[in-house]
């Protein structure tokens, strides 16, 4: 049977979030997935009426990237952009993500790592921003407790 | 299976994606305020706040008083305090992606072995 692809999402230490999650693919694929426009418009925050407006990618150390997206129903938009700062394909890269606005200086830094083993590849996110106040939104309790939690996704297991 | 309140999810993620909506939900959890109050610290115009204003509202995060001199903002749905609500709302997003995401994969695989075939 096929193994649990559960994703991993938790709070490190006082900046950080690290998001994993395996996929039964080659490291190549599950790259370019995540690297390729005309791959990314077909899986990456599609859901829910939420559809793409912009995405556009310049793969390479200082290139942009800016993912825009639109719920129509909701009137809703959402947008993430920033620079790469590194590109190792298929290992890697890592990238900013930048505020829109100018009330917190600084942004946050994406490193993505994907690691093959036996036709599978686990991809690992970090993302750290600038601040404990940023990456704990508005929370007025924050993640002294260290959160660490895995998901079970009951869709998945059921498959 | 259908997740319950994936498009409120949705709308709470959209709406706390950006910093400044953040820093006004922090500042009303400490009690509520004018728009005037809560434009003072941002370096920004009374419409761009009213702007963040209403997708807050749209997402059921504030609510706004219905005195026709003041509308205080006052902020709604105290588990945003929580920080874990956050977390919840963004794992959603990554975890219907990454659904989608095996979905492309297998297909990526399919058309590669059409292609090749041994």
């Amino acid at each position: 049977m096929s193994v649990t692809h559960a994703l991993t999402l938790i709070a490190r230490g006082e900046d950080e979030i690290v998001i994993t999650r395996t996929f039964n693919a080659p490291k190549q694929m599950v790259f370019d997935a995540h690297t390729k426009p005309e791959l990314l418009r077909r899986w990456f925050g599609v859901r829910n009426g939420w559809t793409f407006v912009k995405c556009e990618v310049d793969l390479r150390a200082g290139g942009a990237y800016c993912y825009r997206w639109r719920q129509e129903a909701k009137g809703l938009d959402l947008q993430f952009r920033g620079v790469f700062r590194e590109v190792t394909p298929p290992d890697g890269f890592v990238c900013t993500e930048i505020f829109e606005e100018p009330f917190h200086a600084g942004e946050a830094v994406n490193t993505y790592s994907f690691v093959e083993e036996n036709g599978e590849t686990t991809l690992t996110i970090c993302t750290r921003y600038p601040s404990k106040e940023v990456r704990d939104m508005a929370a007025k309790s924050g993640m002294e407790c260290g959160l660490e939690e895995s998901y079970q996704n009951l869709d998945e297991v059921l498959q | 299976m259908v997740m319950q309140s994936t498009s409120q999810l949705d709308a709470t993620f959209a709406a706390i994606a950006d910093p400044t909506r953040r820093a006004i939900l922090a500042r009303l959890a400490e009690g509520e305020a004018s728009v005037n109050e809560l434009a003072a610290p941002f370096a920004m115009s009374q419409p761009a706040i009213s702007k963040h204003l209403k997708v807050l509202e749209l997402a059921g995060l504030i609510s706004r008083g219905r005195d026709a001199q003041r509308r205080p903002c006052r902020i709604e749905a105290q588990p945003l305090a929580d920080a874990s609500k956050w977390l919840e709302a963004y794992r959603e997003f990554w975890e219907a992606s990454f659904q989608n995401l095996d979905s492309l994969l297998d297909e990526m695989k399919t058309e590669k072995k059409v292609r090749n075939p041994k």
